[in-house]
């Protein structure tokens, strides 16, 4: 029988968390540590924006910068180039790579890493 | 590569998985009573000097140490634009004080001559050596110098560059360009896939092709390809005929692209049919992983890394994780905004991981632009997640340019390329 190699990895990842459950976590005090505490996911999907958008979405060219905006705002934003709403070059392209909801997970972490950054 | 295995070693794999995660979570340096958990990053590139900044970012408790010899780095992003004269090699240098002042890494200008993956500890090439409870290995690309009959790291550091590592080869090759004469011939050959940056030959034939065409208009560009198709190729195609009619040609493997010796003394290459002559002549060899991967170990017969999609971490040994050119990331290509992507999920993991805690499952980006000319811009996007199967490109996302994008829609992608280069390189050095 032939088994794929991902669902290998799979299983040895969720032993290996599995022993380490019980570790206790170390001390992260810091901005994004904090917004990835609340929000995990959003952050694994936020992370890659920041490559054209800038850090934390403070862009420092031409590129729109999304620091210091709302969740509302960033969520609308993307599910407009995702439907075509609103004309881009490539962020159609993007949005259409995520469900609603992992937008609204993207939002949310945008939306609020700013904050911490205060 | 397949990936499929029978059962009997999916389960011996099994086994040794859990041994070898067992040993990283209560071996001699258990995370709850370490005091700070120590990350080594080998590699200060795209890949790398993301994760660095990424895990500091992400938890400053960490001690993250970065290792990479040069304390300037050229990006192989925008070294066409080099060529091009349209941005100079000041332009593309970046370095590491603010991954040390701003972020608090260790970087270390070294390269790690020995990685012990039992002991956890690196060799520098100093004779320094470095403990860590996960490492990060970014090497890079390196070059199978025995692929092409007469090639060889000599000949590319005098008479036929590469410069597919920025730096003295882009110089090189820049230095040539300038010195060759009006009506002169430049022969580009892009090697078989998988490469770093699918894109990049036909870039740099596009900016070339900028150059030539306003200082020695009789010239002409032959690109002599291994492969029998290229990357963004109808939208390349398309944006040549516009500004530079008749001076790129391009022949595909079958069809004479494919070289198979060199002539340093005649400047000349050798394909099925026949000698082709140079004024310059720049060869990209084929590829594979980083020397360090080799040397540790990390390679499998492909010449690239397996990892786990996840965390990226080595399926040959617990606790290395591998990012960029030098791994195997299904989908993705070989790119520096795929490797920056990949390092800060390698990075958000391990973060993850010393809390005792499951990753979030991967998503990764990546996003290229090339530039034809001034204010001729073109994309690839791409979006990924784990699939049983591995990394795939979510159906029905990313994609290319369209092939209708008209004057104004090409301009502001030319612009957003500025914008692409000024962010992630801030968001990687800065």
């Amino acid at each position: 029988m032939q088994v794929s190699i991902r669902s290998l990895l799979t299983a040895c990842f969720v032993s290996s968390a599995l022993l380490g459950a019980g570790v206790e976590a170390s001390a992260a005090a810091n901005p994004a540590g904090s917004a990835a505490e609340a929000n995990p996911r959003g952050q694994i999907l936020s992370l890659s924006c920041s490559s054209c958008h800038g850090t934390d979405g403070k862009s420092s060219g031409i590129i729109p910068s999304f620091y210091g905006k709302t969740p509302e705002y960033i969520e609308s934003s993307l599910m407009d180039f995702k439907s075509g709403k609103r004309f881009s070059t490539v962020m159609g392209r993007h949005a259409k790579g995520y469900t609603d909801e992992e937008i609204h997970q993207i939002a949310q972490y945008f939306g609020t890493v700013w904050k911490n950054n205060k | 590569m397949s990936h499929k295995i029978s059962r009997r070693d999916f389960n011996k794999l099994l086994a040794s998985g859990v041994a070898g995660s067992a040993l990283g979570i209560f071996g001699a340096r258990t995370p709850a009573y370490a005091a700070q958990n120590r990350v080594v990053v080998i590699g200060g590139g795209f890949g790398g000097a993301a994760a660095a900044k990424y895990l500091k970012k992400l938890d400053a408790s960490l001690s993250v140490t970065l290792v990479e010899p040069k304390a300037t780095f050229y990006t192989c992003p925008f070294s066409n634009w080099v060529l091009g004269g349209m941005r100079t090699m000041q332009d593309i240098a970046h370095n590491y004080a603010m991954l040390r002042t701003r972020y608090g890494i260790n970087v270390i200008a070294d390269s790690a001559s020995r990685i012990d993956a039992v002991k956890r500890t690196i060799t520098l090439k100093s004779g320094k050596v470095l403990n860590y409870d996960r490492l990060i290995v970014s090497p890079g690309i390196d070059f199978k110098w025995n692929a092409i009959e007469g090639y060889s790291e000599a000949l590319a550091g005098t008479k036929m560059p590469h410069a597919y590592q920025a730096g003295p080869q882009t110089i090189l090759l820049h230095k040539q360009l300038l010195a060759m004469k009006n009506g002169g011939k430049v022969l580009i050959c892009p090697p078989g896939n998988p490469f770093r940056c699918p894109p990049g030959p036909y870039e740099r034939a596009s900016l070339i092709a900028h150059y030539l065409k306003s200082k020695k208009p009789k010239s002409k560009i032959i690109i002599l390809d291994a492969k029998e198709k290229f990357s963004k190729q109808g939208l390349f195609k398309k944006g040549w005929e516009t500004l530079y009619p008749g001076m790129i040609e391009w022949r595909s493997g079958p069809t004479g692209g494919k070289i198979t010796k060199v002539d340093g003394r005649a400047m000349s290459v050798t394909t099925d049919f026949g000698v082709e002559k140079g004024d310059v002549i720049n060869i990209i060899p084929p590829q594979q992983a980083g020397k360090i991967a080799f040397e540790a170990g990390l390679t499998d017969a492909s010449g690239w890394c397996p990892v786990n999609p996840s965390t990226f971490e080595s399926t040959l040994h617990p606790g290395i994780h591998v990012i960029g050119d030098a791994c195997i990331a299904g989908a993705m290509p070989k790119s520096g905004f795929a490797a920056s992507s990949q390092g800060k999920v390698a990075a958000a993991s391990i973060v993850r991981l010393f809390q005792g805690k499951e990753p979030a499952p991967p998503s990764l980006v990546n996003t290229c632009y090339s530039l034809i000319g001034t204010d001729y811009g073109i994309s690839v996007a791409g979006v990924y997640s784990l699939s049983p199967t591995g990394i795939i490109e979510v159906p029905g996302s990313g994609g290319l340019t369209p092939m209708d994008a008209d004057a104004d829609h090409l301009r502001q992608e030319a612009m957003f390329a500025v914008g692409w280069y000024k962010n992630i390189s801030q968001d990687i050095w800065g």
